[in-house]
């Protein structure tokens, strides 16, 4: 018999409102319909109405966890527009905050996706080690989220070479933190029962999904905006890009840890970077943008985000296409999801570290609804007691 | 100070409510849960159902889809309930204002009883917002 | 043999092609009509196995602009298809047919623009609320 779970929109952790519509027969999922729009805001029509150096920030409102990436993108989509370059000090920075957001980004979903499969000292331990992340950011550029750092043709503050040596030493101590993390996760039993062969995304349906970022490398597709149209700094450092073929969500899981580890990589090498470069000279400057098209790409810690603006010589644009990562990623969920648990359920539909405020650049318990209901609570639980079984038959 | 109150500011339950936020002010919420601010040492706690709470804590702007759902939340909330506005977005729907998905802000759809303004604003100051209320709560007469 | 993609792609299309535009070393824009989208974007993602990056619906003084964005990975090229449709009843098929991936761009360029996708099997809204006002497309220019 078939029946109807729904999940959502509102629901204790996740901090975004999502709906899913989960139709199961018995334990299985057999299919799932994936509602948003509770987080719409209409970005792309606001954008038009502010001058390019407003966007930068207003698009920063569209994530508040990828909050670099939108401006990041956006710069270099006007850039593209252009055809300017910018100087070598403004690449490095870029480069490092982008990577210093990935970092913080990969952390929180670490957390959340230990709390799911009831981990809570990995949620806790995963939160306690983002905030020294975010002390970085903040010791850089005066803000833990929402870094403002970026505008076109350049950056808007300089990493001076007092602060380098700090900032070096923050990001060396978080290696040790990543080595506790990938024992947590590679060396544990229980976890490698709980997610091996969950929520498999194939090759297959991963093209035909065009799905981004983690999701696709954990899948076997090798793809990744910085090393293939090389933007900022990426060309001038080198760094592996860390790719799994199972597609399930240990795979997910790895991939992004491995990442973390190449982030500090980058970072390092920038900051060395940062040594040779005359300080002050961080801005190309820009007196006009003429009529025409560019695309901006960037890799955020979920995948690419793509943005695309046209301008007719004003001094707003006149057309702002955005699409985040998410946008293709939460769509893949119904093959991922469909066949599975209800147990399996949450963290499959978490495994692509959903973000909806950027899918609708702008995304409620069922009220009225008499029937039983299972909200993500009791779905989380049952998650955790199907772990906490493994547990205990691992004890034995 | 009668039962009620008495109770009610031992431990005061929290229920989240993101309206189309953009995810900062909701995991700066989370942060002032988890180990370096944490605030559940002072009995708050994120619960799952709005029953359960004494406080509705808004994020982000009110969009078409979800500004009804606001009010059934509210309504179906035990009293007294305060609802707390985090963020620009929720005390004054900052930069997305003349959105065309944007029907009202958040006090036209609920009662406010205190705003936490900021984008977004820094857990230190979540947390003098809650604590402000709770001595506001206090020293008011019933 | 040393054949970049864009030449294969301009072979594949042939005479599809209206208008060829090089922006830059990595980005392409490829004016097609409307009827030969279906086929055109078939070449490029099966047969030259780029990636649907999206698309991006313009409304233009005359005109409305679908650009759909393909990336190549390997060299990392991006091709934007571009397409004008009539003002009066725009309707242009729908991709889904060929990735999945389409089926959320298109509800969203439907309900933005009011631009019909002959084919698409769910054509709903998407973002806006179900009761959002017919003939009321927020990114449609306003006089």
């Amino acid at each position: 018999m078939k029946k109807i779970i729904p999940i959502g929109p509102y629901h204790p952790l996740q901090e975004e409102p999502e709906f899913f519509k989960l139709y199961v027969d018995g334990e299985t999922v057999v299919d799932i319909e994936i509602e948003i729009g509770y987080n719409h805001r209409g970005i792309e029509q606001i954008s038009t109405t502010k001058h390019y150096d407003q966007v930068t920030f207003a698009v920063e409102r569209i994530c508040g966890i990828c909050s670099t990436s939108h401006p990041f993108a956006y710069v270099n989509a006007v850039e593209d527009l252009l055809g300017i370059d910018i100087p070598i000090r403004a690449k490095y920075i870029r480069s490092i905050i982008g990577e210093l957001e990935r970092l913080h980004s990969h952390l929180l979903w670490l957390g959340l996706a230990g709390h799911f499969i009831g981990y809570n000292t990995v949620w806790m331990w995963s939160w306690k080690y983002r905030e020294s992340v975010c002390d970085i950011l903040e010791l850089i550029s005066g803000n833990r989220q929402h870094y403002s750092m970026f505008k076109i043709g350049g950056v808007r503050k300089d990493i001076t070479k007092e602060l380098i040596p700090q900032v070096e030493k923050m990001c060396n101590d978080l290696v040790a933190i990543f080595d506790m993390f990938k024992g947590a996760v590679m060396d544990d039993p229980v976890i490698h029962a709980r997610l091996k062969g969950v929520g498999v995304l194939t090759k297959e349906d991963a093209i035909k999904y065009c799905v981004v970022g983690p999701t696709a490398r954990a899948s076997g597709i090798d793809i990744d905006v910085r090393r293939d149209d090389p933007y900022a700094a990426y060309g001038m450092v080198e760094f592996n890009i860390p790719v799994l073929n199972n597609g399930d969500v240990f795979d997910k899981a790895v991939v992004r840890i491995l990442e973390m580890y190449e982030s500090i990589k980058i970072i390092n090498q920038c900051l060395s970077g940062l040594k040779k470069e005359p300080e002050g000279n961080i801005e190309t400057k820009v007196d006009f943008i003429q009529p025409g098209e560019g695309i901006g790409r960037h890799e955020a810690p979920r995948g690419e985000v793509f943005h695309y603006i046209r301008s007719d010589g004003s001094n707003r644009p006149v057309r702002h296409k955005i699409r985040a990562p998410s946008y293709m990623n939460v769509a893949s969920n119904k093959v991922a999801a469909v066949g599975q648990t209800i147990s399996d359920a949450a963290i499959t539909l978490a495994a692509v570290d959903p973000c909806y405020c950027c899918t609708e650049r702008t995304t409620v318990i069922n009220l009225n609804n008499k029937k039983s209901i299972l909200c993500w609570n009791d779905l989380i639980k049952l998650s955790q007691e199907k772990t906490e079984k493994l547990k205990n038959n691992y004890a034995k | 100070m009668g039962l009620i109150k008495k109770s009610l500011l031992k431990s005061l339950w929290v229920f989240h409510l993101p309206l189309s936020p953009c995810n900062n002010c909701d995991i700066e919420i989370l942060d002032t849960l988890t180990p370096k601010y944490d605030l559940e040492r002072f009995g708050i706690q994120l619960v799952g159902s709005i029953r359960h709470a004494d406080i509705l804590l808004v994020t982000g702007v009110p969009n078409y889809k979800n500004w009804q759902k606001l009010k059934y939340l509210y309504e179906q909330a035990p009293k007294p309930c305060f609802v707390v506005a985090v963020g620009t977005c929720a005390c004054g729907r900052g930069v997305f204002k003349d959105s065309y998905n944007s029907p009202a802000n958040v006090d036209e759809i609920a009662p406010v009883s205190a705003y936490i303004p900021g984008c977004p604003p820094k857990p230190e100051a979540i947390i003098d917002g809650i604590v402000k209320l709770i001595n506001i709560l206090k020293n008011a007469k019933k | 043999m040393k054949e970049t993609i864009i030449e294969k792609v301009r072979e594949k299309f042939g005479n599809k092609i209206q208008e060829f535009f090089k922006k830059n070393d990595k980005k392409y824009y490829i004016e097609i009509e409307p009827k030969d989208i279906f086929e055109c974007a078939k070449i490029l993602f099966e047969d030259l196995n780029f990636r649907f990056c999206t698309a991006s619906g313009v409304d233009c003084e005359k005109n409305f602009e679908i650009l759909y964005h393909f990336s190549y990975d390997k060299t990392g090229e991006i091709i934007s298809l571009r397409v004008k449709l009539d003002k009066t009843n725009p309707e242009i098929d729908s991709l889904t047919k060929i990735f999945v991936a389409a089926e959320w761009i298109e509800r969203e360029i439907w309900e933005m623009l009011g631009i019909n996708f002959k084919g698409h099997p769910n054509l709903k809204h998407l973002l806006l609320s179900d009761d959002w006002p017919k003939d009321n497309y927020p990114l449609r220019e306003k006089d």
